[in-house]
C-alpha cells in the first residue's frame, strides 16, 4: 500500500492539517449540506449535525439500518430497514414521511426540486408530490435505483434488465429503456439528454434520450458505487477504478466513442467523488482512507486526508463550495473550510 | 480490503422441497438458547413464529451476469440484502438464508463466489437440505428441484423419520446416497437435530477439506450397516443398481449421479489445472458440486478445490504430514455426467 510521505512526493500540496476532526461516532454511509451545517446520515439509527463551529448533535432517525439518503439542501430524505421514511430538516427535527404497510426495506428515495419525493420498497416505487398525493408504479423485478428527471415530474425506475421512464401524474405508458443486467443506481445528466446507471458489474451503461442511443461504459476493477456530474454536467466523475474515471458529457454525443479523464491514480480503489458545485474540481475518496483534491483540467491533486484507516464512506460539498465534509466506514469524520 | 474468513459472516443456505420441515429447523434454530443472533432471509413472510428485526423478505430475484458465462446466475436480491445487513454488522453472528421449495441451490451459492461486495463481508458456510422421509422418494421422480437439492447439499436433514416405517427409512436413505452420498445425514423427527451438526460447518471452507468419503449410514439403530471400505476403492462410482451390501440398498439415479475418481501417483499440475478448469467451463452446467484433494509431483502441500457449477477455488492446504498417504481424490456430483470422458481426462493428468 502506498504511504504518503511528503519527502518522498514533493509535488503534492497537503492541507491536511485543516482538517477539523468531528467526533460523530459511528460509520459514515452518506453526509448532506443543510446551509453551512453538515450532516452524517449513520450506517444506523443516527445523523449526526456538525455546525460551523464544530459542534456535533446526534438525532435518531431510524430503527435500525439507514439504507439510503438523499438531500435537495433543505432536508434530508432517508429510508430505513425500518420501512421508514424520514425527512430531517435543518434544526434537526426528524418526521415519518411514510411507513411501509408491511415493513419492508425502503430501499431507494428520490427528491425532486419541487418538493415532490420518491421511495421504493421491494418492486414497488412510490411518489408523493408536493400537495401530498400519493402515487405508486410496480417495476417487472425490484427497484436498484431511482432519480427524478431535472424537468417535469418524470421518474427514472431502475430494475433488471433496464430503466423505467414513469411519468406519475400521466396517464402515458411508462417508457422502457432495455439493457440486460440488474441496474443499481441511476442518474440523469443535469441537462436532461442522458440517462446513466450503475451495474451491479463492474460498469455502466447510459442511453441519450433523444433517440435512446446505448452507451456503454465498462473497464472497471470494480463495481461502481459513486458518481458525481462536475459542474455545468460536463462530465460524470465515477468512483471503481484505481484512478478517478470521468465520462465527458459536453457534445451532443455524450461519451459515445470517446476516452474518460483518469485522474488521481493511487493504489487503492477510488470509493467515493464528489465533484465542485461551482468550479471545476472535485474531491476523491479511496479505499484506504486517503482523499485528495483534483482540478478536473489538469489532474493537480491536493491531500486532504492521509491514508491509514478504512474506505472514504461519503464525501460532500455545500451548496457554496466552501466548505468540504468527509466521513469513513470506521466511523472517521471531518470537515474543511477553504 | 478482504477480511480475514474468520471475520467474514457464516451464510446457512436451508433448502427443502415443500413440506419438509424448513420452517419448523428455522423456528428451532432461532428459538434454541445458543447465545447467538441470526438475521434470517426468509422468501415468506409471517411462516417464523419468533419476533426477530433482522428477518428479512426476500423476492428470489435471479439474473445472470452479463459475462457470458450462463452458469453466472446470482440471487440480485441477496446482493441487496447483504449490502443492508452489513450496515448492522456486529448486531448479529450468522445469517441464514431460507429458499423457497422451488428453488435451485445454485444461484444462492454462486452469488456468495461472484459478487465482490459480498464476497468481501460473508462466506458460505453449508448448504443444509430438509428431505420429507415420507415423501421424498416420490419428489426425486417428479420434482427436479428436490434432486438438485439433494445433490448440492452438504448436510441432509432426513425428516419425519416418525412417519415411515425402517425398510421405508432405508430406501430413502439409499435414493439419497444414490445421488449425493458425501453429504452429512441426519435422522430427525420435527427436525430435532443439533444445532451444531446444521450451523457453523465450514463445508465450503477450503482448510476444513480434510477427507472425501462417502457418508453411509451408521449402524446406530441396531441394523447392520456395515460396507466394506475397500468397495469404494479405485474408480468407484455409485452405480448399482438397488442391490445390496451386507443389508445396504444402492440405487442408481438416472440422471444425477456421483462420480469419484481417485489416484495413488501423483498428479501433474500443468495438466491437472487447465483439464480441471476446462472441464467445468464446458461441463459446468451438469457439475453441481465438485470438491477434491490434490497430491501434486514434486509439492509437499496437499492441494484442495472444491466447485459449484463453473466456479471453481483451490488453495494450497497444508504439508503431507509423515506417514500421510499423498493420494488423489476428486468427486463430481452432477447431472448426466460424461464419466468416460472425465475419467480418461483425470488419468491423462497423472504422472507416469
Amino acid at each position: 500500500m502506498k504511504e504518503f510521505d511528503p519527502g518522498e512526493a514533493p509535488s503534492i500540496a497537503s492541507i491536511a492539517d485543516k482538517v477539523r476532526v468531528l467526533p460523530v461516532g459511528m460509520p459514515v454511509a452518506s453526509i448532506h449540506f443543510l446551509g453551512d451545517t453538515a450532516v452524517f446520515v449513520g450506517a444506523e439509527e443516527n445523523a449526526a449535525m456538525a455546525n460551523k463551529a464544530g459542534e456535533v448533535s446526534k438525532v435518531a432517525i431510524h430503527g435500525g439500518a439507514i439504507l439510503c439518503a438523499v438531500s435537495d439542501g433543505k432536508r434530508i430524505i432517508t429510508g430505513g430497514d425500518d420501512g421508514k421514511v424520514v425527512a430531517l430538516n435543518a434544526k434537526g427535527e426528524p418526521s415519518v414521511l411514510a411507513t411501509d404497510a408491511k415493513r419492508r426495506w425502503i430501499d431507494n428515495v428520490a427528491l425532486h426540486p419541487d418538493g415532490a419525493f420518491a421511495w421504493s420498497a421491494g418492486k414497488t416505487a412510490f411518489v408523493r408530490s408536493g400537495k401530498g398525493d400519493e402515487k405508486s408504479f410496480d417495476a417487472p423485478t425490484t427497484v436498484g435505483g431511482l432519480a427524478f428527471a431535472p424537468k417535469g415530474l418524470r421518474v427514472a425506475v431502475a430494475h433488471y434488465n433496464g430503466v423505467t421512464l414513469w411519468f406519475p401524474n400521466m396517464a402515458a405508458k411508462p417508457e422502457f429503456l432495455e439493457w440486460a443486467g440488474s441496474h443499481l443506481g441511476v442518474t440523469f445528466s443535469p441537462d436532461n439528454k442522458f440517462l446513466v446507471t450503475a451495474m451491479h458489474e463492474p460498469a455502466l451503461h447510459g442511453w441519450r434520450l433523444a433517440d435512446n442511443r446505448h452507451m456503454r461504459m465498462s473497464g472497471y476493477p470494480g463495481r461502481v458505487r459513486s458518481m458525481s456530474w462536475s459542474v455545468g454536467g460536463k462530465g460524470l466523475a465515477t468512483s471503481g477504478a484505481d484512478t478517478v474515471i470521468i465520462w465527458p458529457f459536453t457534445s451532443k454525443d455524450g461519451p459515445m466513442g470517446k476516452e474518460p479523464a483518469m485522474l488521481a491514480p493511487l493504489q487503492a480503489r477510488v470509493s467515493m467523488v464528489a465533484c465542485h458545485p461551482k468550479q471545476d474540481i472535485m474531491a476523491a475518496g479511496y479505499s484506504d482512507g486517503t482523499v485528495l483534491i483534483v482540478r478536473l483540467e489538469d489532474g493537480a491533486e491536493i491531500l486532504v486526508r492521509r491514508n491509514g484507516s478504512e474506505a472514504v464512506s461519503a464525501l460532500a460539498w455545500n451548496a457554496k463550495g466552501t466548505l468540504l465534509a468527509l466521513g469513513t466506514e470506521d466511523g472517521d469524520a471531518g470537515i474543511l473550510e477553504f | 480490503m478482504s477480511e480475514p474468513s474468520s471475520q467474514k459472516i457464516p451464510v446457512t443456505v436451508l433448502t427443502g422441497y415443500l413440506g419438509a420441515g424448513k420452517t419448523t429447523l428455522l423456528n428451532r434454530i432461532l428459538s434454541e438458547n445458543h447465545g447467538k443472533k441470526y438475521a434470517v432471509i426468509v422468501n415468506e413472510f409471517g411462516e417464523i413464529g419468533i419476533d426477530n428485526d433482522l428477518i428479512i423478505g426476500a423476492d428470489e430475484e435471479v439474473f445472470e451476469m452479463n459475462n457470458g458465462c450462463v452458469c453466472c446466475t446470482v440471487r440480485g436480491d441477496l446482493v441487496r440484502i447483504m449490502d443492508g445487513l452489513m450496515k448492522r454488522k456486529g448486531k448479529f453472528d450468522a445469517i441464514i438464508v431460507e429458499t423457497t421449495g422451488l428453488a435451485d441451490p445454485a444461484p444462492v451459492a454462486q452469488t456468495f463466489f461472484v459478487d465482490e461486495d459480498v464476497q468481501k463481508n460473508a462466506r458460505l458456510d453449508a448448504v443444509v437440505t430438509v428431505a420429507d422421509a415420507k415423501w421424498l422418494s416420490d419428489r426425486l421422480k417428479d420434482a427436479p428441484e428436490a434432486k438438485n437439492q439433494i445433490a448440492f447439499a452438504d448436510v441432509i436433514v432426513l425428516n419425519k423419520t416418525d412417519l415411515v416405517s425402517k425398510p421405508e427409512l432405508a430406501e430413502v436413505e439409499a435414493r439419497i446416497r444414490g445421488i449425493n452420498p458425501y453429504a452429512k445425514l441426519h435422522r430427525t423427527e420435527r427436525c430435532k437435530v443439533a444445532l451444531t451438526d446444521v450451523l457453523e460447518r465450514g463445508a465450503f471452507d477450503l482448510d476444513r477439506i480434510l477427507e472425501i468419503e462417502p457418508e453411509f449410514l451408521d449402524a446406530g439403530d441396531g441394523q447392520d450397516h456395515h460396507h466394506d471400505h475397500d468397495h469404494h476403492h479405485g474408480h468407484d462410482h455409485h452405480h448399482d443398481h438397488g442391490h445390496s451390501h451386507g443389508g445396504l440398498k444402492h440405487y442408481h439415479d438416472e440422471d444425477m449421479q456421483s462420480l469419484s475418481l481417485r489416484s495413488d501417483k501423483p498428479l501433474d499440475p500443468t495438466r491437472f489445472m487447465p483439464w480441471l478448469q476446462n472441464l467445468v467451463a464446458t461441463e459446468g452446467q451438469k457439475i453441481l458440486r465438485s470438491k477434491g484433494i490434490l497430491a501434486f509431483a514434486d509439492d509437499d502441500d496437499r492441494y484442495v478445490f472444491q466447485g459449484v457449477h463453473m466456479m471453481l477455488e483451490g488453495d494450497h492446504q497444508r504439508k503431507w504430514k509423515d506417514g500421510e498417504e499423498r493420494q488423489s481424490r476428486v468427486v463430481f456430483i452432477g447431472r448426466e455426467l460424461p464419466e468416460q470422458a472425465i475419467r480418461e481426462g483425470f488419468e491423462s493428468c497423472i504422472v507416469t
